[in-house]
């Protein structure tokens, strides 16, 4: 479908109707799945199965770009505080900036590339292969069936890989600070603990982790639903949910961040 | 509904979650000390400059930690700073004459509270003041002081 006056006003106007539509479907389509979310509660091995398809299979991706996330802080945040003297604050700026910034933000991107482009596709081909409908035909839900599910581990997936992926983070930077450059071992650890408040950064990180959550589960699962039954279709839902993932958790970033740390 | 290797997978993977949790909580974050924090009483001190003191502040009494900075206000009637200090109760042998000083770790590190207990046969109870305090060193009116002596020195030197 080739429109010729897409820069005509009825061309804008059309488009925004249309986003305004997929919008107002979207939130529908959200409520929808909470309210059916009760079979997941009933039975609950649906959730864990896709729990490991989203969660356990996006580990490995996880844990190695924590690993390497934190090692390059380290390098880097050294040879800065080296001019200044204050090596021994390595630990603070690892901590805090994985803490408070870069694993969420970096766990729901990654998560969101891996798991829910993955979640689009399945979902996407089911509707194109009319699985869907043949579930309503023999009164089986596929919101209850196959949608609350996925999203559902989305949302249990993201704090517990932005936990695993900030860990992760500081061990490479105390691989790299302590083991590698020499930075005093207990000031490394000892500063951290003074600088690091459990409420104000760990909360809060996992906080931001969860809303991360909701965000790319919600924008998988719809897109996937909302997908055009074809082979184009289903390949186009599964690059708008990896960009408007990105997009919407940068913005969310920014937005949770002025929120809680506005007086630090 | 039969069990699966599925179902260790995922258990698995729900376990490391909440250990790198509790590992970001105990070793990297302060949760250890909230839970470790026994009961603590109240004492104030008015400083008349805090210089760059924070709430959460440790109080050290000969270098050892034995309670947090609470809370810091302004008193509009004497212009100083009124400082809450949370020492621990097992802590409650201070004499009525301790001396609270504020000091800073390293050359431009932290700020803490430093208490030197005096020989009153008194002690200091929730809620009492610390009447004898010393202010932050500020390094600025420090340059200032050495830039004013020097003035005075014959030039050269």
């Amino acid at each position: 479908m080739v429109d010729k006056g897409w820069l005509t006003v009825s061309g804008i106007g059309r488009r925004s109707i249309e986003s305004l539509l997929r919008l107002g479907f979207a939130a529908r389509f959200l409520g929808l799945t909470l309210v059916q979310s009760l079979t997941c509660l009933r039975r609950p091995r649906l959730v864990v199965r896709e729990v490991y398809f989203s969660g356990v299979l996006s580990l490995v991706i996880i844990l190695v770009s924590g690993l390497f996330v934190g090692m390059v802080l380290g390098l880097q945040g050294y040879q800065t505080l080296r001019t200044y003297g204050s090596e021994s604050a390595l630990g603070v700026l690892v901590a805090l900036s994985l803490l408070r910034e870069l694993g969420p933000v970096i766990t729901a991107l990654l998560f969101a590339s891996r798991a829910g482009s993955a979640v689009t596709a399945e979902i996407g081909l089911m509707k194109a292969t009319e699985q869907l409908r043949a579930m309503e035909m023999m009164a089986v839900d596929p919101i209850a069936r196959v949608v609350a599910p996925r999203f559902w581990a989305g949302v249990i997936s993201t704090p517990l890989l932005t936990a695993m992926f900030t860990a992760m983070g500081i061990y490479g930077g105390y691989l790299v600070g302590v083991v590698l450059l020499g930075v005093d071992e207990g000031s490394f650890w000892s500063q951290m603990q003074n600088s690091v408040d459990f409420r104000e950064d760990v909360v809060n990180g996992l906080i931001k982790s969860l809303v991360f959550g909701v965000a790319i589960s919600w924008i998988a699962v719809f897109e996937g639903y909302d997908a055009p039954p074809t082979a184009e279709g289903v390949s186009g839902a599964t690059t708008r949910t990896v960009v408007t993932s990105a997009l919407t958790i940068l913005f969310l970033d920014y937005i949770l961040t002025s929120l809680m740390f506005r007086g630090l | 509904m039969e069990r699966s290797s599925l179902d260790v997978w995922v258990g698995i993977f729900v376990v490391g979650g909440m250990v790198a949790l509790l590992i970001l909580a105990l070793k990297v974050g302060n949760a250890g000390d909230l839970l470790r924090a026994g009961p603590t009483y109240t004492l104030t001190a008015s400083f008349e400059n805090i210089g760059g003191l924070k709430p959460k502040a440790p109080v050290r009494s000969a270098g050892v930690v034995v309670g947090r900075v609470g809370s810091i206000d302004y008193d509009p009637e004497t212009f100083n700073a009124v400082v809450k200090l949370h020492i621990e109760q097992r802590y409650n042998r201070f004499p009525r004459d301790t001396f609270a000083s504020i000091y800073t770790s390293g050359l431009l590190g932290e700020q803490y509270i430093g208490l030197a207990p005096g020989g009153d046969e008194k002690l200091l109870a929730d809620g009492d003041r610390i009447s004898k305090t010393q202010k932050a060193v500020v390094l600025e009116d420090l340059i200032g002081q050495f830039l004013t002596s020097r003035a005075g020195e014959p030039a050269g030197k």
